[in-house]
């Protein structure tokens, strides 16, 4: 099943292996350029043979702008294998105040902050473990965003890498979500394509919430049931990603 | 911060074998853990894949199958499976596939490995389910041979034909002909309530009646067989075979509380499984040359393969081994009597040792021992017996039963002799007990038998029960002689080897293993005045009475199995090889599994020795080490 979409903010007409070669020329931050140059797979390459990383952000909001990262979760997976050997998760300090509603959601409370190393401290760490791997991600107007405005803050320089954004695959395999007044009549009930209900379609297991890392290993859960259902072990990346 | 995967953990942590588990183990098994996603049909490991994880079902099910195919079991959330391709040979010994869509855990090999050294709940936990696996194979095995599910009153085809015990030789010989039966149950009619008296074969007729002229008056009652061994009609088809094999009957009178049903034969038994160890013991009975019994013993072996493929267990295969060996022995003295004419005085040709206990495999030396009659005159007839031994016991080692190196044969004219020096000796042994000789005599407390005059071998099992359980210093001096040789344990459950020259490295299962165990078991079951002599049944006799701590029995049933069973399959894989079958074992080829058992096995064995010690206090000054 060929799905192909691009957002406005990712538009442009080079292929991401392309992409990240220009950036890598660009990047003046070493730890950037590493990650640049540690590029991307073809866009040919079957998603079997592709290294992937589920990523999650919990942040303060939903807005990059205003809002902040306080917890990062990683775990590198491939289409057959979740590793939880090298599973990455990090609580950094915000450089926003948190506000109590985002508190009551993630559970990461001022004190679990105040103890947490900036963003930067873990950077090196955090480029490293997604060098080279696809990111994977459940709603991608997050994790990579608000890593590019956290970058550009920094270092004044910004970040961007190809995602696999599953909540995407969920949105087109529902184009017509939302039932109209006759079919809400009829009983039909929107379907939603929230990261548990997703799961859920695909008989996975109920995992607690907003943890960043449970929700990362709950991404990469979901990728994989979402190909075996709908596409197949050599469909090429470049359906895929974003 | 350390990567907590909460999900997981929790999960696990509510699960056997992992909810026992310390804090620190469960975060390590965690960390290294791997998820993978199986859609529902899709196939999650097959046969003969390398075993890489232990599979643990988070979510969803899985279905295991039997090589054949067929489905073997069922699992779902919280169950794991792989783990018997981990201990036992690396490979997948099940196929699995997603029977639902299915969340799986992996952990890998390594991770296995080290629970299973280290963490002695998760190898019960795993072990056990083995056992488990195991008993379903057994008994899933037991269900394909119906030998041992189907009952003997399957084989009855019609009630039997009787005839009162005062019917002539020739009435008799009428019946069986007219009704088409190879057997004539008798059935004495004096008292209120008609009783079965005996039974007569056609071939009591040809043996008994034809060779010896009898004339067609003779009472039936004269010659027809009584003692009958008989079967209950509840009883399997295996239970008679084994009676057949044991007692040489071929024709068995099946009971329902005591009124006949009918009678089985040997050629039932045959005709319902071509391939059991009862169609080789009819065949022994055929051959009428030396040479045609060599000829057929190359066939022992294969039945001995046989029946360890099924999964028979060491009992029955023990039990069929000597039934085979028995029928040689027999078969030989029935030529020997056609060649040396009929005995000069009646005699009972006696097994002793693993035959007598019905603990015979492939590879075994001839023990055996002639009881003459009282009336026995050595000038006389030992030229008969001298020949007749020598014929038996020549044929025996034509046949693969190497001579015995230590001469307990009949044709040693020590082990030739009448009744009551047989019961001299035996008393001897027992009031006047010396470690030295009993060192040597421990052989002739396992004793059957099984030719000729066999109440004569009766009276002497009933001799030595009755003075041996009376014998505290006998049983003493036993216990000292059955400690010299120890289960080759050391320090740390280690395995101590032998050094024996060439056969380095190994372990001698018999040496010490099995005859520890069989030692231990005969001087407890002579403690209790047993006369049983199988260890398994003698085990059952020690069970009845409170001679054992509680437990014990059990234990040393479990362990003499295991290591019977470890060494059986050892030597059937030796044969399936095409090399020479042996006792020795090097550790190295046993699955971790069988090392982990047999480990246990042989702790159980130093416990009952050092029982053994403690109960019946050897008189000796030294230390027993």
């Amino acid at each position: 099943m060929a799905h192909r979409k691009r957002s406005a903010t990712d538009a442009t007409d080079a292929p991401w292996p392309a992409r990240l070669a220009h950036c890598a020329a660009q990047a003046r931050d070493p730890r950037l350029k590493a990650y640049f140059e540690a590029g991307c797979p073809a866009p040919d390459t079957p998603i079997h043979e592709v290294p992937l990383v589920a990523l999650d952000f919990e942040t303060t909001g939903l807005d990059p702008d205003r809002h902040a990262i306080v917890s990062i979760g990683l775990v590198p997976f491939t289409l057959s294998r979740i590793q939880c050997r090298d599973a990455r998760h990090w609580v950094v300090r915000p450089q926003r105040p948190l506000n109590q509603d985002s508190v009551t959601i993630h559970g990461i409370t001022h004190s679990d902050i105040d103890e947490a190393p900036d963003l930067e401290e873990i950077l090196a760490d955090l480029l490293a473990a997604l060098a080279g791997r696809v990111a994977v991600v459940h709603y991608r107007a997050i994790e990579r965003p608000f890593l590019d405005v956290a970058l550009r803050w920094r270092l004044h320089e910004g970040i961007t890498f190809p995602v696999i954004d599953t909540m995407a695959i969920e949105a087109h395999l529902h184009p017509k979500r939302r039932p109209n007044w006759l079919q809400r009549l009829s009983g039909e009930r929107s379907v939603s394509i929230r990261l548990a209900d997703s799961r859920t379609r695909y008989h996975l297991p109920h995992y607690a919430p907003h943890h960043a890392l449970t929700d990362a290993l709950a991404t990469a859960e979901l990728l994989q049931a979402q190909i075996q259902h709908h596409f197949n072990a050599e469909t090429p990346l470049r359906d895929l990603w974003l | 911060m350390q990567a907590e995967l909460i999900e997981i953990r929790n999960h696990l942590a509510q699960h056997s074998p992992f909810d026992d588990m310390a804090e620190d183990t469960l975060d390590q098994v965690v960390s290294q853990i791997e998820v993978a996603y199986y859609r529902a049909g899709s196939t999650i490991t097959e046969l003969g894949d390398l075993s890489t994880h232990l599979y643990y079902i988070r979510s969803g099910a899985v279905e295991i199958y039997r090589r054949s195919g067929e489905l073997y079991n069922r699992l779902s959330e919280g169950d794991i499976f792989g783990q018997f391709g981990l201990m036992m040979n690396k490979t997948v010994r099940f196929p699995t596939k997603a029977l639902e869509d299915s969340l799986l855990y992996l952990i890998p090999a390594a991770v296995f490995q080290q629970l299973w050294e280290t963490d002695e709940s998760f190898a019960d936990y795993v072990e056990i389910e083995d056992r488990t696996r195991l008993r379903t194979a057994v008994s899933r095995r037991e269900k394909g041979n119906e030998l041992m599910t189907a009952r003997v009153t399957r084989l009855i085809s019609r009630p039997p034909v009787t005839a009162p015990t005062t019917i002539r030789l020739q009435e008799a010989a009428r019946i069986m002909t007219e009704e088409g039966v190879s057997s004539l149950v008798l059935m004495d009619e004096s008292g209120d309530k008609p009783t079965m008296a005996g039974i007569i074969t056609d071939r009591d007729l040809r043996t008994r009646a034809l060779t010896e002229a009898l004339p067609s008056e003779t009472p039936i009652r004269d010659i027809m067989s009584t003692g009958l061994i008989t079967i209950h009609s509840r009883a399997f088809i295996f239970e008679a075979m084994l009676l057949m094999l044991h007692n040489n009957v071929h024709h068995l009178p099946v009971l329902d509380r005591d009124e006949p049903r009918g009678v089985i034969s040997l050629a039932d038994v045959i005709k319902y499984e071509t391939q059991s160890s009862l169609f080789l013991v009819g065949n022994i009975f055929h051959q009428q040359t030396v040479k045609g019994l060599k000829a057929i013993s190359k066939d022992v072996r294969h039945s001995f393969v046989r029946m360890v493929n099924e999964d028979a267990n060491s009992h029955m295969i023990g039990s069929a081994m000597a039934g085979i060996g028995r029928s040689f022995t027999q078969r030989l003295l029935e030529l020997g009597e056609e060649k040396f004419g009929p005995p000069p005085v009646p005699y009972c040709f006696m097994a002793l040792g693993s035959m007598a206990r019905d603990e015979q495999l492939v590879v075994t030396d001839q023990d055996n021992a002639m009881i003459l009659d009282d009336r026995f005159e050595p000038e006389l007839h030992d030229g008969y017996f001298l020949s007749l031994a020598r014929f038996v016991c020549d044929g025996l080692a034509a046949c693969g039963y190497r001579y015995c190196t230590g001469d307990i044969m009949a044709t040693n004219e020590k082990w030739r002799q009448p009744l009551r020096v047989w019961k001299d000796c035996f008393s001897d042994w027992i009031d006047n007990p010396k470690a030295e000789a009993l060192l040597n005599s421990n052989i002739f407390f396992d004793l059957d038998g099984i030719h000729g005059d066999t109440q004569m071998a009766e009276e002497l099992k009933a001799l030595i029960a009755g003075k041996a359980s009376q014998s505290q210093r006998f049983l003493a001096y036993l216990a000292r002689n059955a400690l010299n040789r120890t289960p080759p344990l050391g320090f740390f459950r280690t395995f101590v080897m032998e050094e024996d020259g060439k056969q380095n490295n190994t372990i001698n299962l018999k040496r010490r293993g099995t005859a520890p165990i069989s030692d231990l078991i005969r001087i407890h079951a002579l403690a209790c005045g047993s006369r049983a002599q199988n260890s398994f049944e003698r085990l059952q006799a020690i069970g009845e009475t409170r001679l054992l701590p509680e437990g014990s029995v059990e234990n040393l049933r479990d362990a003499l199995e295991f290591i019977a069973i470890v060494r059986i399959r050892h030597q059937a894989l030796a044969i399936e090889d095409g090399r020479e079958p042996d006792n020795n074992v090097r550790p190295e080829d046993l699955s971790p599994f069988e090392r982990n058992h047999l480990k246990d096995a042989f702790q159980v064995v130093s416990n009952a020795q050092k029982f053994l010690r403690y109960r019946y206090q050897a008189p000796v000054g030294r230390s027993l080490g």
